[in-house]
């Protein structure tokens, strides 16, 4: 966060990885807290992209998030990851009720030593704020999770990557019937995030 | 045979996918490889020989020569209704190695390897051979056991909002009272019972008018048409009470003094029938079968001042124009009703084949609310007393019932008619409606009868502008 902010005059390939794996972090926690993953008082406020975001206190949350966003970032740092998917399924049916996708485009071009890429800090956060004020809007109309459910974090890498320990390749954990809702973009000029917000098709029209 | 020869060909061409075995091959085939120079002659089944000996004599007019050439480039014209190949033509062989080739996956082109690579992508969202999907091991994770979204309390939704909680008022499920109608009209067009300011229910029914005073419970008939053919189709008091305008088959729109019982002014200026008239203060709108709504100015001699047409039907309630015009409904659509308290707010109800209430905001033309009312919508009215307003229906319980505005809940059913409700009408406290049903029976419901303490305080509020109400429409 203080490197970044330290680095005012442009977007360097290390500063990107870290403002993407930052928005992760705060993703990840607005959609378990938005749609009830996480029980609401485990959250703390925290200010971000000129918001209130919650944030889990819970520890183990934190752990296994920290875990896979340092992960992440260092993928993002090497330009090999490709996606990255919030799967929320049923605890009870398995069944995978939605799922957050965000396409990560990495322009691989992008080197330690290049020059750094102009765009400023700010407009990448307003950019990255609209992402974030999406994905707490579209819980209106996102269907009710009705049973109790769990989270999961898919990282698309490409296909040379080396498996690091206590990593496994799965599969993608796709909805059957779904609906699909895009929602914003931003961009680092290095790192450009699509987002997607796929759920389950209501059975009743 | 030919038929079946013909089906079975087409159930090749069909099935594209599977290697056919033994197939003769396709006409471009055969034709690239043998070329022009050497023309199959023209038989025309193989299986038949006794037709392949009669191939060239079934056209004996021509000349052999032609005739192959002729069966080559349009052989379905020439063999009937089908094209069939000679077999000492065909390289079976062959034929089956380009067939087969053709579906042969093993070689596939790059376009084909390009277009597996985007299927696969919309399949799965991503290219299997650049992508491994990776994720920490262990469980998924969830929330602490015993956790339950709290958010389903904030979108679970009862299953009838608003008329499960109790209304705090009693409404009488049994009409007030019944009154005989007898041989009333049973048409979905007419308007015919009104409920006037000074209390007096003008009823209409075939050839007579009849006021009925609800204070005393006397009977007047006003009047009858001179010829038995005619009926009265519409009857609408003036906003003071004194005055019954009525319309009738003939097209006539007649003026009624009350006190005198005595027709003031016969306006005639429509070419069919009256179905519908509204007052608003000295202009008289009367609407026709002909669709054209026609103003009044009943204080001249002049009467008629405008005319609307927009409509191809019989128009209702002609006291607008059409500023706005609305197409949702999918049938005819009598009931309409403007809101009291929000004078942009129109309900509308739709006819047998539409069978809908709809809520309207005319100044921005939207429809804010719709609900199913699972049949014919005869008349709408809104109460003054309540934000509420009640409809009546047609097949198939003929009931009425009184909806919440703008929860557009339930608030309760009348029922008791036995016939099609056709008209309502309020009485002037607001308190009652009456309901004009085709089974000859006036009921008065007593529906939105006002909290005794909120009625006084109304009353003393009324009190204060009655010197307004009474003026005189001259």
């Amino acid at each position: 966060m203080a490197k970044q902010q330290s680095r005012e005059q442009g977007i360097t390939l290390r500063g990107s990885a870290d403002i993407v794996a930052e928005f992760f972090s705060y993703g990840i926690n607005s959609i378990l807290y938005q749609r009830g993953i996480y029980p609401p008082e485990t959250f703390t406020r925290a200010q971000q992209y000129g918001l209130t975001l919650l944030v889990t206190a819970d520890p183990e949350l934190q752990r296994y998030l920290c875990s896979v966003v340092d992960q992440l970032k260092d993928w993002l740092y090497k330009c090999s990851v490709q996606r990255l998917v919030v799967v929320i399924s049923s605890i009870e049916s398995n069944e995978v009720l939605e799922r957050w996708q965000f396409d990560i485009e990495c322009d691989k071009t992008a080197k330690d030593e290049s020059a750094p890429r102009d765009k400023s800090q700010k407009a990448i956060q307003d950019e990255i704020r609209s992402v974030i004020r999406q994905i707490t809007a579209t819980v209106t109309f996102l269907p009710l999770l009705e049973t109790s459910c769990a989270f999961d974090l898919l990282i698309y890498t490409d296909k040379d990557l080396v498996v690091p320990e206590k990593w496994e390749e799965s599969g993608p954990q796709f909805i059957a019937n779904s609906e699909e809702v895009r929602l914003r973009s931003f961009t680092t000029t290095i790192h450009k995030v699509n987002s997607i917000v796929a759920y389950k098709k209501d059975s009743f029209p | 045979m030919t038929h079946f020869g013909f089906e079975s060909d087409l159930h090749t061409l069909l099935r594209l996918d599977a290697p056919i075995l033994n197939a003769p091959p396709a006409r471009w085939q055969r034709k690239a490889r043998d070329g022009p120079a050497a023309p199959g002659p023209a038989t025309l089944s193989p299986m038949k020989p006794s037709n392949r000996a009669h191939g060239a004599g079934r056209t004996p007019g021509r000349t052999p020569g032609k005739s192959a050439s002729k069966t080559q480039s349009t052989p379905s014209k020439a063999g009937g209704d089908r094209y069939i190949p000679h077999r000492s033509a065909m390289q079976m062989e062959v034929a089956n190695f380009l067939l087969t080739k053709e579906n042969d996956d093993s070689e596939d082109t790059p376009t084909k390897k390009e277009q597996q690579k985007t299927w696969a992508v919309n399949l799965n969202g991503f290219d299997v051979e650049e992508a491994k999907i990776l994720r920490l091991s262990g469980k998924p994770q969830n929330a602490p056991e015993g956790y339950q979204n709290n958010l389903k309390v904030l979108y679970s939704q009862k299953a009838t909002p608003g008329s499960s909680r109790k209304n705090g008022r009693y409404i009488p499920s049994m009409p007030d009272r019944i009154l005989d109608a007898p041989e009333i009209r049973n048409d979905y067009y007419l308007n015919l019972i009104d409920w006037s300011s000074q209390n007096f229910l003008a009823v209409a029914l075939d050839n007579s008018v009849y006021l009925w005073n609800y204070a005393s419970g006397e009977i007047i008939q006003l009047l009858q048409m001179e010829n038995p053919d005619d009926y009265v189709s519409a009857v609408s008091w003036i906003k003071e009470g004194n005055y019954l305008a009525i319309g009738t088959s003939n097209a006539e729109v007649q003026l009624w003094d009350i006190q005198q019982q005595k027709r003031l002014r016969n306006m005639t200026s429509h070419s069919s029938r009256v179905g519908s008239l509204s007052w608003n203060s000295y202009i008289l709108s009367s609407g026709a079968r002909t669709g054209h709504i026609h103003h009044h100015d009943v204080r001249v001699a002049e009467h008629h001042v405008a005319t609307l047409a927009g409509h191809t039907q019989e128009g209702d309630s002609g006291d607008f124009a059409p500023i706005q015009t609305f197409t949702q409904h999918q049938g005819a659509v009598k009931a309409v009703a403007w809101c009291p308290w929000q004078s942009n707010v129109l309900a509308t109800g739709g006819g047998t084949s539409d069978r809908h209430i709809r809520i309207w905001n005319v100044c921005s033309g939207t429809c804010l609310n719709t609900v199913d009312a699972h049949s014919q919508v005869c008349a709408i009215l809104w109460s003054t007393n309540y934000k509420e307003f009640i409809s009546g229906h047609g097949f198939a319980q003929n009931q009425l019932v009184v909806w919440k505005y703008p929860t557009m809940a339930k608030v309760t059913e009348l029922k008791g008619h036995t016939a099609r409700v056709l008209n309502l009408t309020m009485s002037p406290d607001g308190s009652m409606v009456a309901s004009a049903s085709a089974d000859e029976t006036l009921r008065l419901w007593r529906c939105f009868e006002m909290d005794p303490v909120k009625k006084k305080e109304k009353e003393k509020a009324g009190s204060a502008k009655s010197s307004i109400i009474h003026q005189g429409i001259r």
